[in-house]
Formats: C-alpha cells, sequence, structure tokens
C-alpha cells in the first residue's frame, strides 16, 4: 500500500520559462538513469532481498525516488507552463508538442521513451546492490551537468539537493551490501 | 500561495527531511540508540507540525490518514503541489 501526500519533498521554485532546460531535465523524468528507472528498480527488487534490512531500505529509498519524480515533473510543467506551439518548436521540443501535447510524458531528453529495459533485476543480491550503488552515480553525474546547464539560481538549489540525495543512498546502498554479504557468508551460500 | 502558508510548509518539509533521512540511516544502523532517539524527537515535532498544517491547509494525506473533516472535503479544494 502506497500513501499520496500533497506536498513536495523539496522546494521547486522556478524563476523564467526555459523550455531548453525542461527538454534537458527530461532524462531524469524518463531517461535510463532517472527517478522512474530507480523507484522501479527498487520497488521491484526489494521482493527477493534475503534479510529484512535489505527489504527495508529498498522499499524506503524506492518511496523516496517516487518523490523526487515528481520534483523532477514539477520543474519541467512549471519550465514549460503557457508556452506557444511556435516556442516549443524553437526549443527542440515540436516532436514532444506534436505526440503529446502540453502534458508530461516519461522519455529522455531526446524523445527516447521510457522502457523497463533500462533496469534489471537478477534475484542476487550483491549484484542488484552493485548495480544500484552505480545507478546512484550515474545520477549524481546527470544532476551535476544538468546544474551545468542552467544558471537559475532556484533551479539549481533544487538540483543540488536532488544531487545530494543520490550520494546518500549510494552511502546506504554500500552499507547494505557490506551487510548482505555478510548475511551470505554466515549462511556459507555461494 | 500565501507567506505565511509557504512558511509553515517549509517547517514541515524540514522536519519530514529530518524523519526521512534519519529512518534510511536507521534502516541500515538499527543498533544506534541516538539515531533512534533524535528519530523519536523528530517524530513527535513532526506530528505536531502536521497537525498544525492541516488545521489550516487541509489534509496532506489521502485514504483517511487525517483528522475527521469538519469543514467539507477539503483534499481537492487546495492547489496541487506542481502548482504552488
Amino acid at each position: 500500500m502506497w500513501l499520496y501526500e500533497k506536498k513536495l519533498q523539496y522546494p521547486v521554485k522556478v524563476s523564467n520559462r526555459d523550455l531548453r532546460m525542461a527538454k534537458f531535465l527530461l532524462t531524469q523524468y524518463g531517461g535510463p538513469d532517472g527517478e522512474l528507472s530507480a523507484a522501479v528498480k527498487y520497488l521491484n527488487q526489494r521482493y527477493t532481498m534475503p534479510t529484512n534490512r535489505a527489504k527495508g531500505t529498498l522499499t524506503d529509498i524506492g518511496t523516496e525516488e517516487l518523490a523526487h519524480w515528481e520534483i523532477i515533473a514539477t520543474m519541467i510543467y512549471k519550465l514549460m507552463k503557457g508556452a506557444t506551439p511556435e516556442e516549443l518548436r524553437r526549443a527542440g521540443l515540436g516532436s514532444h508538442y506534436a505526440m503529446h501535447g502540453d502534458a508530461l510524458f516519461p522519455a529522455d531528453a531526446n524523445g527516447v521513451p521510457w522502457t523497463a529495459a533500462y533496469i534489471q533485476a537478477h534475484g542476487d543480491p550483491v549484484a542488484d546492490l552493485q548495480d544500484n550503488m552505480a545507478g546512484e552515480q550515474k545520477a549524481r553525474a546527470t544532476y551535476e551537468h544538468l546544474i551545468d546547464l542552467t544558471d537559475d539560481p532556484d533551479l539549481r538549489d533544487t538540483l543540488r539537493f536532488l544531487r545530494e540525495r543520490e550520494v546518500v543512498h549510494f552511502q546506504r546502498f554500500g552499507e547494505l551490501l557490506d551487510h548482505v554479504q555478510g548475511y551470505m557468508n554466515s549462511k556459507k551460500y555461494f | 500561495m500565501h507567506h505565511e502558508q509557504t512558511k509553515v510548509l517549509r517547517e514541515l518539509q524540514e522536519l519530514e527531511f529530518a524523519a526521512l533521512e534519519l529512518n534510511l540511516y536507521l534502516d541500515t544502523h538499527p543498533e544506534d540508540q541516538d539515531a533512534l532517539k533524535t528519530f523519536n524527537e523528530v517524530v513527535t515535532r513532526l506530528a505536531k507540525a502536521r497537525i498544525n498544517y492541516e488545521e489550516k491547509h487541509g489534509p496532506l494525506l489521502n485514504f483517511g490518514f487525517c483528522a475527521p473533516r469538519q469543514v467539507g472535503w477539503q483534499w481537492i479544494e487546495e492547489p496541487w503541489p506542481w502548482e504552488i
């Protein structure tokens, strides 16, 4: 069961409409290393984790990723709000408008739709946790690229928060990997 | 959004963030009694902040996780997070 909380995890303030930045941010909405990928990956992997720590951490981080997905959606929505089709076309979002109008859609910055092929689950906790640690680093790098692409101080502030969360999640997954490896060695299970 | 609402929302976001961060930490450090103590302190403050916010600005959670609604169905009246 999940509940919806009618607030953002972190405030999103946008100074000006910026369609090019909205297009770039799509990579974290529906791209390979984006928040949707992370949420689906963790919430799907948790069922076959061997320990309660691992099941709990994947449930909680997976849930936080959904909150980040909402933050990214809010940024894109605000950056695109009120744009005309001509303005969208000039910003490289003409094909987005043709297919989706003003709606959001989980695709990457080049318009390639999100696919479950971006994620994996091996049922092997060491492989899955290493994959998740790599995923957090890839998302961190992506946020650094996005921060480089805007000079809007409010947008940068929220992107810095999201970048920092990737670092914390990487740390938690690393601790979990140590714990799970200890557990598996104690079970003499290879 | 009204300035007062922005302020109480920000306080709520700060307390919820502290609770979330301690929650993730405790998932991988369940034996840490100091962290548990801090978590419990945050939970107490968060409960108060949540009641205070919901009295003025309507429910935060769906599916009945709020006080009984005395003034009508506020859930769909207040603006959505991407609109404020």
